[in-house]
């Protein structure tokens, strides 16, 4: 008997979570179910890549989709989970078009995730762990530290980082942020001021 | 259990990511709620992100096959777009809501031709 390899343990784990949980909300007919489930599914996720040595991308998982983005939508449903739109039932016809489209989506995804030779070898990953906050803020910064030791001049030119995508999503984050601000305000009512008492 | 003992490899992670994905398009398939809808995108964008994250990991592939951290800063860049596009949604969601009295896509018909 081989000892469990315990990288693959917990990745299936996670990877059962997440995707039990993904079911859950496509299955579920509840608003606030649905929110719940999308949580754990999301935490699974972060577990995941926990377990791809992406650490620094879970962490930033965990904080900004499950600690961000999911409260927003949390905040959403609380705004407007209302008698009738707490359950809102699919039709069955809908159900069953979704599951054929959805059913030969998977199997031509899984077919192509599972048809490539490179892909399916597995091999002992190194024993040490590399921290990547590091690596990936410099990235950020426009300092490809990862990519120094590249042999050829022409392609190490071309991994000239992040910073311009990193400056346009940060602006595009702020107008963003403004934007939503505005839909979100609250009407103007229609009343002169001497109609106040 | 051959899976226990082995290690994981890619296609393990391209398997769940396509997974998720599936369940995203569903339930932005099937939902008639609008914020049903919005959790599916962030499912779909979450099984883009597990490839992505897969693709660039160091642990599953040797570091001269990989795309080594341009995986992970993709992933990011995601995360970050996912927020956004999640507050603007939101917005239009309430808005609709403010306006019409309910989150239902399928009254959302105004502009039909």
């Amino acid at each position: 008997m081989e000892p469990i390899n315990w990288h693959s343990f917990f990745f299936l784990l996670s990877s059962l979570v997440a995707c039990v949980f993904a079911l859950g909300v496509a299955l579920s007919s509840n608003i606030v179910r649905m929110a719940f489930y999308l949580v754990l599914s999301l935490a699974a996720t972060a577990g995941l890549f926990f377990l791809a040595g992406a650490d620094f991308v879970g962490a930033m998982q965990l904080m900004i989709y499950v600690g961000g983005t999911l409260v927003l939508l949390i905040f959403g449903v609380m705004l407007t989970a209302k008698g009738p739109f707490i359950t809102m039932k699919t039709s069955a016809g809908e159900w069953i078009l979704s599951a054929v489209v959805g059913g030969s989506l998977l199997a031509m995804l899984l077919s192509a995730a599972t048809s490539v030779q490179d892909w399916q070898t597995t091999y002992e990953p190194p024993a040490e762990a590399r921290v990547t906050a590091t690596r990936l803020g410099m990235g950020l910064l426009g300092a490809r530290v990862d990519q120094l030791d590249e042999p050829d001049a022409a392609q190490r030119a071309g991994m000239s980082g992040y910073l311009l995508p990193f400056e346009i999503v940060s602006v595009h984050l702020l107008v963003v942020l403004i934007g939503a601000a505005y839909l979100a305000r609250p009407k103007k009512r229609m009343v002169s001021s001497a109609d106040r008492p | 259990m051959n899976l226990l003992t082995q290690p994981i490899g890619v296609s393990h992670y391209l398997i769940v990511g396509a997974f998720l994905f599936v369940t995203g398009v569903v339930c932005m398939a099937t939902k008639r709620n609008a914020l049903g809808v919005l959790m599916g995108i962030e499912l779909v964008l979450n099984g883009a992100n597990v490839n992505f994250v897969a693709f660039g990991s160091e642990y599953l592939r040797p570091d001269t096959l990989g795309i080594g951290l341009d995986g992970q800063l993709v992933a990011l860049f995601v995360i970050v777009l996912a927020a956004a596009e999640a507050a603007v949604a939101l917005a239009i969601t309430l808005n609709f809501y403010n306006n019409h009295a309910t989150v239902d896509v399928d009254q959302a018909n105004e502009l039909k031709g």
